[in-house]
């Protein structure tokens, strides 16, 4: 069984307080860190702090405050990174691999790529664990047809907060598989986990572009197109107005063939080169990004897109995670930082996404490309973000003025269709809503009371929402 | 806790009837805040803004808090975390305002006003500080003034008082870095309130309200000192650098 070796032994670091924030870079809190390389480490590090609790942490992806733990103990799982690939017969789709908890999809990637194969799921990022991967149920440009990561997760092995290790799956313990599943890392800390990685033909995709004059168009294009596709995003421009409201770039694709793949690359289809080409400085003042500045760079992207291309090739990191070549790009915010505001409404309330979209191109909101996608149907799992409908992402610089109500509204109205936020993307949202967003609340609610009734497994973000 | 955009979920107010203080827990309230305790000399004075918040569906409550008392502090701290759980914020809000000749031949009230101003914020802040250390998160909003940039004659002890602790918070905030706890310094200039009833108002004199709003502003923009009104800062920082001569002229009228 070829097995990668594990990282180099982690840096223990001596119990240490620190100050963590999410990638928001909003609302840091201060706990004792620590990277234990081992369950039986994790065991120890359990009980030391039981009145504020233990939370772990993976690559620190969440944008608001989903992997702290205020004057209590933070897990880091980053160093710890070991992972194998099962052999399996040649003739089947998907090949199972296992993965510790602290694995980011950058780590398998560049080991999967090169064996012909690919996550199950990849989000905007590849720097992301297998763990927060879990726990916020991960979604990426393929969920219309595959659905969410733990769609893909066989078993998984969570440590409890009594310190027992179990093994849970979608046929084993399923009730706190699902409960783990978008659980927000609080059901317990995932040390590992095995799941379904897919064959890919090339590390090229195949790629078609349209350019979306406003959002009818684009929503369009998707109701009708997506299905040809394994992967499909938009790129949404949010401060037009007028009859350029919604103005898109549509960009969808598959996997190519070793054969559609050689003109580009070459003999090998499966070289994988995924590198940063800049970091952002390491200090930004306040308010460089301003509607003038954010206006011209949407205005500029837009105009460089084509109207239509089809059958492009572009490699994965181009096509899958083009943010991970700016190094630190969430420093570019300034001090205040920004947060994401992420929604899902069902497609019979489109009226809705139009509204919002509206709403937020009249606020003079400041924001870059916005990200629309349409969902497949949701999973199991309670507190699982996606759901059958559109969903909309933005990056809003935290400092803006009236920002606050203006988002209040903004989740009225989704919860008034019967959508919801992410709770990893979430900093802000009142936690009264929450029941109504994810109806199924109390089902994890009584999961969580049977494996941690004493609150051991705790974070802000589950302070915050009152989870 | 706190969220991306400043809002808190519970707040202590030492100096529970400032007015400059209750325009911001209004706006708080208005947010996401639902638990507020009020520490005041005494209770009774602050019945009516009790059952104004608890009308609006906030879990509301007093504390006897004596600025003067400083073996009490720790105390008051613990009794208000015991009453909310974690304090997301606590407002420095108590002070003494003297804008009489008189205090210069009243030393005995004179060091009253600085334990008050200075001493209490010291103490209170401090005690603030280990509760917000332990709970990994928290801001002390600490009220000083921008009389405390540069005192005038006219208001020698009440400024100093104030540079004192408006020195005090931003060294506070300093220390606290890393905890994620945090000291904020607010400096507002010339209020209206019933503190400075009968006073003559200074330039850009303003009221609790617009100073709260500013406030807000400054939380969610996550700014470490805020000045309220925001002129007040290009107006101080040009004050405190003149010469002496000009200054006892300008201060004078």
């Amino acid at each position: 069984m070829p097995s990668t070796p594990p990282e180099p032994a982690a840096i223990r670091a001596v119990p240490s307080s620190s100050e963590l924030f999410g990638w928001g870079r909003t609302a840091p809190s201060g706990a004792d860190v620590r990277r234990p390389t081992s369950p039986t480490e994790l065991q120890r590090a359990l009980p030391t702090n039981f009145e504020r609790g233990l939370i772990a942490r993976g690559l620190g992806r969440s944008y608001g405050d989903a992997a702290q733990n205020a004057g209590g103990t933070v897990v880091e799982t980053m160093d710890v990174a070991a992972f194998t690939i099962h052999e399996s017969d040649p003739s089947s789709d998907t090949v199972l691999v296992t993965a510790d908890a602290g694995a980011s999809i950058d780590r398998l990637l560049h080991a999967l790529v090169p064996q012909g194969l690919f996550v199950p799921v990849t989000p905007g990022t590849r720097y992301v664990t297998v763990g927060g991967a879990i726990a916020a149920d991960i979604h990426g440009k393929n969920h219309h047809l595959k659905g969410s990561w733990c769609n893909h997760v066989v078993s998984l092995h969570l440590q409890l907060a009594d310190g027992s290790i179990v093994e849970i799956g979608p046929d084993r313990d399923a009730e706190l598989f699902w409960a783990t599943a978008g659980g927000m890392g609080l059901t317990g800390v995932i040390l590992d986990a095995t799941f379904r990685c897919p064959r890919i033909g090339s590390s090229q995709l195949v790629v078609d572009t349209d350019r979306a004059a406003d959002l009818d168009a684009v929503c369009e294009l998707m109701r009708s197109g997506d299905h040809l596709y394994d992967y499909s995003v938009a790129w949404i421009d949010l401060m037009a107005t007028g009859s350029a409201m919604g103005r898109s770039v549509l960009t969808r694709g598959r996997f190519a063939s070793a054969e559609e793949a050689a003109p580009k690359i070459g003999a090998d289809p499966y070289v994988y080169k995924a590198g940063e080409l800049v970091s952002a400085p390491p200090f930004m003042p306040a308010g460089l990004l301003n509607k003038l500045s954010i206006r011209a760079f949407n205005e500029l992207w837009f105009r460089k897109a084509p109207v239509e291309r089809r059958d492009e090739i572009q490699s994965i990191p181009t096509f899958f995670h083009p943010l991970d070549m700016v190094r630190g790009w969430n420093r570019i915010y300034g001090p205040a930082g920004f947060l994401q505001w992420q929604f899902v409404v069902p497609f019979d309330a489109t009226s809705t996404l139009t509204t919002i979209v509206e709403e937020l191109s009249h606020s003079g909101c400041t924001s870059f490309l916005a990200v629309l996608k349409s969902f497949g149907e949701g999973n199991a799992a309670p507190l699982s973000f996606p759901a059958g409908g559109w969903t909309l992402a933005l990056d809003i610089p935290a400092g803006v003025q009236g920002l606050g109500p203006l988002l209040d509204r903004l989740d009225d109205l989704v919860v008034g269709v019967g959508g919801r936020i992410y709770l990893a993307k979430d900093s802000r949202v009142r936690p009264e809503l929450l029941p109504q967003m994810y109806p199924r609340l109390h089902e994890w609610r009584e999961v969580r009371e049977r494996v941690d009734p004493n609150r051991r497994i705790m974070s802000d973000l589950a302070r915050r929402l009152g989870l | 806790m706190r969220d991306a955009l400043g809002s808190v979920q519970s707040v202590l107010v030492l100096g529970g009837n400032s007015e400059i203080a209750l325009a911001i827990v209004d706006r708080l309230v208005a947010s996401r805040c639902k638990k507020v305790v009020l520490g005041v000399r005494s209770p009774a004075s602050a019945t009516a803004t009790l059952n104004r918040l608890r009308s609006a569906g906030v879990d509301a409550d007093t504390i006897v808090f004596d600025a003067l008392d400083a073996a009490s502090h720790t105390k008051v701290i613990d009794a208000a975390a015991a009453r909310m759980g974690d304090i997301d914020m606590v407002i420095l809000a108590f002070g003494i305002l003297d804008g009489h000749s008189e205090i210069d031949t009243d030393p005995v009230f004179a060091a009253q006003v600085v334990q008050t101003n200075f001493g209490g914020a010291v103490s209170a802040g401090l005690a603030s500080a280990v509760q917000l250390r332990k709970q990994g998160h928290g801001t002390i909003l600490s009220i000083t003034s921008v009389a405390g940039v540069r005192a005038r004659a006219e208001n020698m002890i009440y400024a100093s008082s104030k540079a004192g602790m408006d020195s005090f918070s931003q060294a506070l905030g300093d220390a606290l870095i890393g905890t994620g706890a945090r000291c904020v310094v607010v400096r507002p200039g010339f209020v209206h309130t019933h503190m400075t009833e009968g006073m003559k108002p200074a330039p850009f004199a303003t009221t609790p309200d617009k100073i709260a709003d500013t406030v807000i502003n400054g939380l969610q923009k996550n700014k470490e000192i805020i000045w309220a009104p925001s002129i007040m800062m290009p107006m101080f920082l040009t004050l405190r650098h003149l010469p002496r001569f000009l200054w006892r002229k300008v201060s004078a009228t």
